[in-house]
């Protein structure tokens, strides 16, 4: 170990991973920092029900390479030396890991703003949807939130993912179905 | 003068697909069409497609795999995917 030539690693698998033997996979003589995130899933914030699961669908080939090309931008935005960043699918219960982001780099401060700018990308550029299933059989999908998007503007990258556009509210507001506007 | 037509396929996730009743299908397209007018053409088929494509709830459309706005001109054998706003992580 150690001596792991691939800098980047992405998965997207629907199996629990073991984050000491991934974390054991990066570890390096020439990095001085490694910091890690884990999302796990919560209990609900509804406290008169119960969450059952949490269901996660995503869109296999967008979301490997959405992930990937946010990496590129993190490598050219921080000196950080290596990436794995796994996201399971599929029905997970509260309690159970969801993501796992880890960033190693010489120096802390690199490794510490590269894992925060990572997490902050993927939770509105990544194509993932979760689905809330409760105790009392009911489900429904989990709305995004602009505080989301708004976290991923504090690095100064444009995001719209919860926040509805300028031409979508026009649109929406007109009901009457036009012919094609191309032809 | 009718427009020749392209075929594109078009995949549907999460809410979408449940209203949808399918999360993919075949779709023919005047040459030219753009997101929007391949939007239009799917809502026109009622109302179970028009609620499912609806912007009010804030519809997100990838062409081949990259995030586009709908006015993106569609070629023949693209894969355009509608979905709601992103919740991963």
């Amino acid at each position: 170990m150690g001596t792991d030539a691939t800098a980047v690693v992405v998965r997207i698998q629907h199996e629990a991973f073991d984050e000491a033997l991934e974390a054991q996979r990066l570890r390096h003589v020439h990095s001085g920092a490694r910091v890690s995130f884990v999302g796990y899933v919560r209990d609900g914030d509804n406290p008169s029900l119960n969450l059952k699961s949490l269901t996660l669908e995503h869109y296999p080939g967008m979301t490997e390479s959405a992930i990937e090309n946010m990496v590129s931008v993190a490598l050219g935005r921080f000196s950080i030396q290596q990436v794995t960043i796994i996201h399971r699918i599929g029905e997970l219960h509260v309690g159970e890991p969801i993501v796992w982001i880890m960033v190693t780099s010489r120096h802390r401060r690199d490794a510490f703003e590269g894992c925060e700018f990572l997490m902050d990308y993927l939770k509105t550029q990544a194509p993932f949807w979760k689905k809330e299933t409760w105790s009392d059989g009911t489900s429904q999908w989990v709305d995004a939130r602009e505080s989301d998007d708004e976290a991923l503007r504090r690095w100064g990258v444009a995001s719209h993912n919860a926040t509805q556009t300028q031409a979508e509210a026009g649109k929406a507001s007109n009901k009457k179905l036009p012919g094609f506007t191309a032809g | 003068m009718n427009a020749s037509l392209i075929p594109v396929q078009v995949l549907y996730f999460a809410s979408v697909r449940e209203r949808m009743g399918l999360s993919s299908e075949k779709v023919m397209v005047p040459e030219g069409a753009r997101v929007s007018g391949l939007r239009q053409q799917l809502c026109a088929r009622g109302e179970v497609s028009q609620e499912a494509l609806s912007v009010q709830k804030g519809l997100r459309v990838a062409v081949n795999q990259s995030m586009v706005e709908d006015d993106v001109s569609l070629s023949a054998g693209d894969e355009v995917a509608f979905f709601p706003p992103v919740t991963g992580g």
